[in-house]
């Protein structure tokens, strides 16, 4: 993976740059000592590491006002940061780059019931976001498996989706307003506790824009009040193609379940044996959790199920208990872990439609044989979203980049399908280079334009996104 | 002039050579009056319906007639009920989907489901200069580069000719029901509709006419809706009574229609503020409002003032600025139209990049000129 360059100019000023942060920030909120910094080199796309020239933490918007006003002056890149866990390398830095981490803006800034709303600072984390409405009765809907640790102000940079996004959407459909640290250092707001844009919806621009048009310091969520009651059942099948098809039958059908995961084989086998939560012995198998009363529940599993059994199915699970309830999900929510037991792994995130399901898994496996690359597959299959995890072994010399060129070709063939590159975790570096498969170069020149608007000089995370020959004018 | 190709629209929008103004079905006339030679979008028909995967591609022309004609026949609908402006504003013509997404058209549903912008995958259009562009795409699940769909979503033609999207669709439910009161104050309205809306019961309507009906409305399937409709009777929503089925449905086509307001010649504000602000508005206008429609649990105000002077701009705006929100003049005549904004006027960084913005998509301004008064 390339990446540019650092300037020396900006190096040769990295003492003048670092005593002017610290004027404007608390003694401890400038890090510049390389051992420190190591925490900073990489986020969860972990084989690409690349220390910063220093990292900040400011502890409030004013002070990443002031940062960025330096920084804009300097000429200085700036990689904003929540919790490091991008998948896609969002916030890599550059060696002649700052950090700017917001993890110390975490404080619940209103929670208003009787307005469905809570405005937070954006580096609190996702979960305690839900974490500070929960006992009332209420949540944040968009849950990425990662929310434990991801912050709010990294779920609106990649648009963050969730296993109940079927049903809430993602973070632009929940995300109301913001308040933004802009390239040179102004402070505006954008939205608030009312409903859509009276202008331009520039809300809806900013949440996806990977840290490149702004820094988002404040961020004001919709919060919904819990359902009563959550279960789900899980479905075994013998092919691909027919758990595919039922995923299809029952959207059509107009339920919507909060959450359709699939896992094929080779996932159920590698969770199998580092769980043990007693899945069939099944080609592909489906969890599916529906949402209301105890009588919604059922009445709507038991359509779920008459469905299913149109299609043949090997086993139907059904929960009668919190604790089997629990063990349905336990192999879904550690399959990461388990593949991860078994080699290094590359998660991909394309999105297709859901009727290319069977035709792409069958592609994926011929790949597979191919490349000689074991691969599981995981997913978001009621909104095709998928999550092949390629096995590989980084100490092998070489399997890295058979890896990704095999990972390239499975993203290419999501576009082929009619389908995207990514659908949840971003472009980052990982999918840089390919944006060309699904964009015109008319297409990314009007994306860039926009960039151009917000952050003229391209300070801002300027190597991501874009594939670097085709940005190399603007960023100078 | 009416264009039916996309390659077609790309050259009649490189080859203007003065303002354009932007029609679909013509049916929405708001914004300030556009001078300008029509281009009018008769770029129709399904490029693909997978009801399996509740996603439609169309001609950004193709009348919303036939798109819910389709869409019925599978048992779906389009989930952000836009309204039928032919009611409010007086007009008639065949109104587009193009128009739909290009205005952000949502109705009652809004409130739980999203806008039209929630449910726009993609779309295909043609910048001010010409060029063909895409973004986003058919499935349902899009991070791949910048959302501009959002951007052109209530964008009014102004940054681009919208030639083809994409649409998640949605089941229809096997039931609806309304629970209905009279007599409210809108401050007692909005607490109730506060309360359902902050149930666990799904709420997908929650509208007060001032002076007038509240109604909570609940969709799903049928054993769903008589379990939630009496658990909020037994609830928040004690003494509402039950309306089922058409009769149901009917409460909520007059809500997103403001059919209160057709053919009086009263001035129609739109507000988009917080669901509690709503009372204090109404009671800071006083008497300067004629009627009120309140839907998306208060969050949408519909006001109508008589059409003289600013038709209270500068008060409407004045407590805006200080509860947060927005307010468009979607009714008025078109001098009143050229003479008070109709569109909220931004705070000065906003409306700089909204500028730039619109000279990056339409270097030469010839879309809509002037409409969002940017
Ligand atoms: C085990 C695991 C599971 C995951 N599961 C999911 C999942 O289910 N769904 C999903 O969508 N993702 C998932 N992810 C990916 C990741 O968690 C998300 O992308 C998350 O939103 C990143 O948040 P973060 O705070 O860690 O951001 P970071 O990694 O710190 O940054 C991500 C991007 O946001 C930008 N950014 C950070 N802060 C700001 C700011 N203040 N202003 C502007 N831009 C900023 C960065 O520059 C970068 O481009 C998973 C990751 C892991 C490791
Ligand atoms: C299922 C359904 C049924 C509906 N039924 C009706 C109905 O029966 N009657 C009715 O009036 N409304 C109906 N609507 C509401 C309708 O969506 C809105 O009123 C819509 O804005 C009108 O479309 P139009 O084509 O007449 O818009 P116009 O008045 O032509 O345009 C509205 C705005 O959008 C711009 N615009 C139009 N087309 C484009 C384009 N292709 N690209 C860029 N900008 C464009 C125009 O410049 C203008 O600023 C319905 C909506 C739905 C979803």
């Amino acid at each position: 993976m390339q990446m540019p360059e650092p300037r020396e100019d900006i190096l040769a000023r990295k003492d003048r740059i670092v005593s002017r942060l610290r004027e404007v920030l608390p003694a401890d909120a400038v890090i510049d000592d390389g051992i420190e910094l190591k925490a900073y080199e990489c986020d969860a796309l972990s084989a690409y590491r690349c220390p910063p020239m220093c990292a900040v933490l400011p502890t409030s918007t004013a002070e990443v006002s002031a940062v960025m006003k330096i920084c804009h002056a300097e000429g200085v890149p700036v990689v904003p940061r929540g919790s490091g866990t991008s998948l896609a390398g969002g916030a890599l830095p550059t060696a002649d780059s700052v950090i700017l981490g917001v993890a110390r803006l975490a404080d619940v800034l209103e929670v208003d019931y009787a307005n469905r709303f809570i405005r937070v600072e954006a580096g609190r984390t996702n979960l305690s976001v839900t974490g500070a409405v929960e006992a009332d009765g209420f949540f944040y809907a968009p849950d990425p498996s990662s929310q434990l640790a991801c912050a709010i102000a990294g779920n609106i940079a990649m648009n963050s989706g969730g296993a109940h996004c079927l049903k809430y959407g993602v973070t632009t459909n929940n995300l109301m307003g913001v308040k933004m640290v802009m390239a040179d250092g102004e402070v505006i707001e954008i939205g608030g506790a009312h409903l859509d844009a009276g202008g331009l919806d520039l809300l809806g621009l900013v949440c996806g824009s990977e840290g490149q048009l702004g820094v988002v310091t404040e961020a004001t969520l919709r919060i919904l009040a819990k359902p009563e009651g959550a279960r789900p059942v899980l479905i075994g099948f013998d092919s691909n193609v027919v758990a595919g098809a039922c995923v299809s039958d029952i959207i059509k059908t107009g339920i919507v379940p909060v959450a359709i995961e699939f896992m094929d084989r080779p996932c159920i086998e590698a969770t199998e044996a580092f769980t043990g939560a007693g899945y069939p012995d099944c080609e592909a198998l489906l969890i599916i959790e529906v949402e209301g009363s105890e009588a919604e529940i059922d009445d709507q599993l038991s359509r779920i199920i008459a469905i299913a059994e149109r299609h043949d199915p090997v086993e139907v699970r059904q929960s009668a208990s919190p604790e089997q309830s629990a063990k349905i999900w336990l192999g879904r929510k550690s399959a990461f872990g388990a593949m991860g037991q078994i080699n290094d792994y590359m998660c991909l995130d394309g999105t297709i439609p859901v009727s290319e399901l069977p035709h792409v898994l069958g592609r994926i496996g011929e790949l597979s044989d191919q490349y000689g690359l074991k691969v599981g597959n995981v997913f978001h299959a009621g909104d095709g979203n998928m999550h092949p995890l390629i096995l590989y072994n980084a100490n092998t010399p070489g399997e890295l980049e058979k890896c990704e060129a095999m990972g390239a070709d499975i993203l290419k063939l999501c576009v082929e399908v009619g389908g995207c590159l990514t659908g949840e975790h971003g472009v980052g570096i990982e999918k840089r280079d390919l944006m060309g498969v699904q964009y015109t170069p008319e297409d990314l020149d009007m994306q860039m334009a926009v960039k151009d608007v917000f952050d003229p000089g391209w300070i801002l995370n300027p190597a991501k996104v874009f594939p670097l020959d085709v940005s190399a004018a603007r960023r100078g | 002039m009416r264009i039916e190709s996309e390659t077609d629209l790309a050259e009649a929008v490189k080859g203007a050579n003065g303002p354009l103004r932007i029609k679909g079905g013509g049916t929405h006339d708001v914004g300030a009056p556009v001078v300008g030679e029509v281009l009018e979008v008769g770029i129709v028909g399904v490029t693909l319906y997978e009801p399996g995967a509740l996603t439609l591609v169309v001609g950004a022309g193709t009348p919303l007639a036939e798109i819910e004609a389709l869409l019925e026949d599978e048992g779906q609908r389009l989930a952000f009920e836009p309204m039928d402006h032919r009611v409010l504003l007086g007009t008639s013509g065949v109104p587009t989907i193009g128009g739909a997404v290009a205005a952000n058209v949502s109705g009652p549903r809004r409130i739980q489901s999203g806008a039209a912008r929630d449910f726009t995958l993609g779309a295909r259009f043609v910048d001010g200069a010409g060029r063909v562009v895409k973004n986003g795409g058919r499935v349902m699940k899009n991070v791949t580069g910048y959302d501009l769909v959002k951007l052109m979503a209530g964008s009014w033609g102004t940054l681009g000719v919208l030639s083809e999207v994409s649409l998640k669709v949605q089941a229809r439910p096997e039931v609806q029901a309304s629970l209905v009161a009279e007599g409210l104050s809108p401050a007692q309205a909005v607490r109730k509709l506060s309360a359902a809306l902050g149930s666990p019961f799904d709420v997908t309507g929650a509208a007060h006419l001032v002076g007038g009906r509240t109604q909570v409305r609940l969709e799903g399937l049928t054993g769903a809706v008589a379990y939630r409709t009496k658990a909020l009777q037994d609830g928040p929503l004690a003494g509402f009574e039950l309306v089922e089925g058409a009769a149901s449905a009917a409460l909520w086509a007059e809500v997103r229609d403001v059919a209160p307001f057709a053919g009086t010649d009263a001035a129609v504000w739109k507000v988009s503020v917080k669901p509690g602000d709503a009372p204090r508005l109404l009671d800071a206008l006083g008497a300067r409002v004629s009627d009120a429609v309140l839907d998306w649990g208060g969050g949408l105000m519909w006001l109508a003032v008589p059409d003289t002077g600013d038709c209270g701009a500068e008060v409407l705006r004045g407590e805006i600025a200080k509860l947060g929100g927005h307010a468009t003049l979607v009714r008025a005549r078109a001098e009143t139209r050229a003479a008070v904004p109709v569109f909220q006027p931004e705070p000065t960084p906003i409306a700089a990049l909204n500028r730039q913005i619109k000279a990056k998509f339409d270097p030469r301004g010839i879309l809509n000129p002037g409409l969002m008064g940017v």
